[in-house]
């Protein structure tokens, strides 16, 4: 079945929601981020701050010195990118216990065009002293997810997405923050995917595997902190790496791997991402294709990641 | 109010202004001039006004204080230590390396701050958000916070505005430390955000107009700030910039700016020929 990670993370508001610590806010746009489905059933604890992304944060913060757990909902461009600073500033630097559920991240925002598609939050996120990074690549990791961040205590950026992906997990799923995931074991190459780029990464383990490849995949939820050592017995064990992610290849997924393989075990690595240009108006499908986050270009990738590994 | 308690809390007030001249002396940096413009609003709110226990700095039914105005943390810390949540001594080891008492207040440091401030505009949609949380929560605990008036020129300070009229929070009382400084020189040949009072009104706040150094106004604007239902309260506090002392009023150079020790020794003499003259 295919779901949007931001219906997942609407339906587990309403799901968890009767927590009487957690407050929801959005910035009018609670309809698209699916914070609705909280304020329908818990409307005394969902406050609407209006278009007006840097209040909505830094009251937030005030909310969380009050013992609440505080979702923040806008898309990703406005909440990550617009307030980044008060981020940094109220959230992070007191270490408060505020989660930034940001919606519309990367591309695949699809019509609306680069204005409203952020390729740049994980950087900024992951930049930040005390944040927490999360993406999911499905539903059921959403909900997980969600679970999870609400019995973590302190900032949390949530990166969700407004396209509907296929599921990757069953119910046997179970998500814990900082581990990362191996959907995939071989001894080639590993391909380590984030978010919507997990479902191409398992298309292009199949492709290499018909092409006698074997390919581990791993699926890294939680950008950071990062799990190490996955990474490191990826590089280990299978010499070459390949990164996949729905942002720029600067500062997100791709260089938080190559930050810790620098550090402890150099190996070839290529990114997958968007090459540090702006989106555009264009159906989903269409841009993902434009853009090159496919599996096709996992797999070129791949190839020349191997034949680094063997130089 | 009582002349007894007027004359003590105009003592503690300057007690206050010494600790900001030592601690800003002995970091060598700082800023002086708004820690004194506010220093009477902060002694009335926390002497007279605040239900606040210094032992139980983190007790949920306690009144809030925000320095959205971060930069003040001299009077901030001033107070705090007047009150007793931290020793005095410390005030000298202010802005130092080894120190608790960072540049701008920061609630994971200090005891009794409750707010992580020193970027303009961002305190008081914090303060917002204590006092929606106090309504939620049917707490009967006040909200208070202080503005500079320069940082009215940040565009968040306008969306708190809106916000809380919008949900009409009565229990946040905000002041303006209308002191027309900011650091470039007089606030209307910055950026000008007059008429203030207009603007606030116009955002549907209750607005009181005081003078920010009469501790019986500040009293008795506290007081109908209490009684206003269905409305958040701007006190505009008409201030001096450096107030108490000479040389420092109305200089927007001693905005951010130690006194060397001469500066210094005359600075804590005024103060102290003050504190002589109410005879407390
Ligand atoms: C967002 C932000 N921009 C700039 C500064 C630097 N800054 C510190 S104090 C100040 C002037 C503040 O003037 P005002 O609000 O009038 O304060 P007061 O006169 O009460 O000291 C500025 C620009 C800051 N702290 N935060
Ligand atoms: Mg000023």
């Amino acid at each position: 079945m295919k779901k949007a990670t931001r219906a997942a993370y609407g339906e587990a508001l309403a799901e968890y929601g009767s927590n009487e610590r957690i407050i929801v806010l959005d910035a009018d746009l609670s309809k698209s981020t699916m914070t609705a489905s909280f304020k329908e059933l818990y409307p005394e604890r969902f406050f609407n701050t209006g278009i007006a992304e840097a209040n909505m944060i830094s009251s937030a913060a005030g909310m969380a010195t009050c013992n609440k757990i505080v979702f923040a909902s806008s898309f990703a461009i406005f909440a990550a990118v617009r307030a980044a600073e008060q981020i940094r500033n109220s959230v992070c630097y007191p270490k408060l216990n505020v989660k930034i559920a940001a919606t519309h991240a990367g591309i695949s925002v699809g019509e609306d065009g680069a204005t409203h598609q952020a390729i740049e939050d994980i950087a900024i996120m992951r930049a930040l002293p005390n944040m927490t990074v999360i993406q999911p690549c499905d539903g059921r990791e959403t909900k997980q997810a969600v679970k999870a961040i609400i019995d973590y205590n302190g900032p949390v950026y949530l990166r969700l997405g407004r396209l509907a992906v296929e599921d990757i997990y069953d119910n046997s799923y179970e998500f814990q923050i900082g581990k990362g995931v191996q959907l995939k074991d071989g001894c080639d190459v590993t391909i380590i995917a984030t978010g919507l780029m997990v479902k191409p990464a398992l298309d292009a383990y199949e492709a290499l595997r018909a092409q006698g490849i074997l390919a581990r995949v791993i699926n890294i939820h939680t950008i950071k902190p990062i799990d190490k050592e996955i990474i490191i017995k990826a590089a280990r064990e299978t010499g070459a790496i390949v990164t996949a992610e729905e942002h720029n290849i600067i500062g997100g997924l791709g260089s938080a791997v190559c930050e810790v393989l620098c550090d402890e075990l150099p190996a070839p690595v290529k990114r997958v991402g968007i090459e540090d240009k702006f989106g555009k108006s264009g159906k989903p499908e269409d841009l993902i294709n434009l853009y090159s986050l496919t599996a096709e270009n996992i797999v070129i990738k791949a190839k020349i990641a191997m034949a680094l590994k063997r130089q | 109010m009582e002349q007894e308690l007027l004359l003590k809390l105009k003592r503690k007030a300057a007690d206050v202004r010494k600790n900001i001249i030592d601690a800003v002396f002995s970091a060598g940096s700082g800023h002086p001039g708004g820690s004194l413009s506010c220093a009477d609003i902060l002694t009335v709110l926390y002497f007279k006004h605040m239900n606040v226990n210094p032992s139980a700095p983190k007790d949920p039914d306690r009144d809030r204080f925000v320095l959205s105005k971060g930069h003040a943390s001299p009077v901030l810390y001033s107070v705090l230590a007047e009150k007793g949540y931290i020793p005095k001594k410390d005030l000298l080891t202010f802005r130092q390396a080894d120190s608790y008492l960072e540049g701008h207040p920061s609630l994971k440091d200090v005891p009794g701050v409750d707010m992580t401030t020193g970027s303009l505009g961002q305190g008081i949609c914090a303060a917002c958000g204590m006092a929606q949380m106090g309504k939620l929560d049917k707490r009967g605990y006040r909200v208070y916070a202080i503005l500079g008036d320069g940082e009215l020129q940040e565009g968040q300070v306008w969306e708190a505005m809106m916000y809380a009229a919008h949900y009409k929070l009565d229990n946040l009382t905000a002041f303006l430390d209308h002191n027309g400084l900011q650091i470039d020189g007089d606030i209307t040949k910055v950026m000008s955000p007059e008429p203030v009072a207009a603007k606030f009104e116009a955002f549907g706040w209750n607005v009181i107009i005081i003078d920010g150094h009469d501790m019986n106004q500040i009293d008795n604007a506290v007081e109908k700030a209490k009684k206003t239902k269905g409305k958040p309260t701007m006190i505009v506090a008409e201030t001096v910039k450096g107030k108490g002392v000479s040389y420092m009023e109305n200089q927007y150079g001693w905005h951010g700016k130690a006194p060397n020790q001469e500066q210094r020794d005359k600075a804590i003499a005024e103060i102290d020929a003050y504190i002589e003259n109410l005879g407390v």
